[in-house]
């Protein structure tokens, strides 16, 4: 799961969960896979993207250090942010580990790299 | 013409969990082959399909866009998301797998953001009590008039899509194209029929809605 993907990801089809978002992350495998850097994909997900939520699960796996706290002006045109951003989005996967409601404390177990967030009836 | 994602990892064993692609998914696969040029001129960011199966019919739409679009797909099937990781890396293309119930866990986050949205539902017409497994019944039990899974989808369309977003649908004769178009057209979209085939007992559809104002 990269985080770009997890930004993507709520918890709140728990019932009773308000925002559900974002999750935390408890990784106990992440792996940095070397993707081809598209500035224009990541000019276009920039304003879809949750940034403090991406901040959070950066620091969550440890790979925070080089990301800017916010999104910077002209960001389509400043291919050092571009490229920080891709890393964080598209190169940092999470392998093995947990998402955690912020709510509920509810966990979400991620194996092989894929996120199950199915739920037991009694949650839904 | 593009070639057919390489599905070779997969065994007649993995078959026995997850669907085996046939004839309604080279239908689609067909249909967006067909829909191509349409499809890049979108400009696509986000393409989701739910229900992938192995998998074979995002990889082709990621090897059809190209990687300027984040592919997602989800299955309530943990075998299907599997199979599907393995279909998108033995095609060297980005795919992110969820196990999700539909676009349970997504719908919050990407409300009108999804540009391309395909689903090749559980269509066949069956007793409601084999709708809701796990395992590969998952993959075609729809229950009554085979619309009880397509039908819990379609009222999450209008949020899902971006404005400019178009849905693929593949149906049979039973599961009422009629009134699916109805059903569309209140939510503020028209339906067009991309391709049909008969295949066996079963008269295939691919159906396209796009938002009437766009």
């Amino acid at each position: 799961m990269k985080l770009l993907t997890h930004n993507m990801l709520t918890s709140k089809i728990i019932k009773g969960v308000q925002q559900g978002y974002p999750l935390g992350i408890t990784a106990t495998k992440v792996d940095v896979k070397e993707v081809d850097f598209n500035p224009d994909f990541v000019s276009r997900m920039i304003p879809k993207l949750d940034w403090p939520a991406l901040c959070k699960a950066a620091e969550d796996v440890g790979h925070s250090a080089e990301l800017p706290k916010e999104v910077v002006p002209e960001y389509e045109t400043n291919e050092e942010f571009l490229k920080k951003a891709h890393h964080v989005l598209l190169q940092v996967e999470v392998i093995e580990g947990n998402l955690v409601c912020p709510e509920s404390g509810r966990k979400f177990p991620v194996n092989n790299g894929i996120p199950n967030m199915l739920l037991n009836e009694d949650e839904v | 013409m593009f070639p057919t994602p390489n599905t070779s990892h997969l065994t007649s064993e993995s078959f026995n969990d997850i669907y085996e692609p046939a004839e309604d998914t080279f239908l689609l696969l067909d249909t967006l082959e067909t829909e191509h040029n349409n499809l890049k001129a979108l400009r696509p960011s986000v393409c989701l399909e739910i229900g992938c199966g192995s998998g074979i019919c995002i990889t082709f739409l990621a090897q059809l866009l190209g990687p300027d679009s984040l592919y997602l797909c989800t299955d309530i099937n943990a075998k299907a998301v599997d199979a599907a990781r393995a279909t998108a890396e033995a095609n060297g293309v980005l795919v992110e797998p969820i196990l999700t119930d539909l676009t349970a866990c997504l719908e919050h986050r990407l409300k009108s953001k999804v540009d391309v949205l395909i689903f090749n539902p559980p269509y066949v017409v069956t007793p409601s009590d084999e709708v809701g497994s796990h395992g590969i019944a998952a993959s075609w039990a729809g229950g009554m008039r085979g619309r009880e899974v397509i039908d819990r989808l379609i009222p999450r369309i209008p949020d899902l899509l971006s404005d400019s977003g178009v849905f693929f649908l593949v149906i049979i004769k039973e599961n009422n194209q009629d009134e699916l178009e109805q059903m569309m057209t209140k939510h503020g979209f028209r339906m067009s029929v991309v391709l049909s085939r008969r295949s066996g007992p079963e008269f295939l559809s691919v159906l396209k809605f796009c938002r009437l104002r766009s």
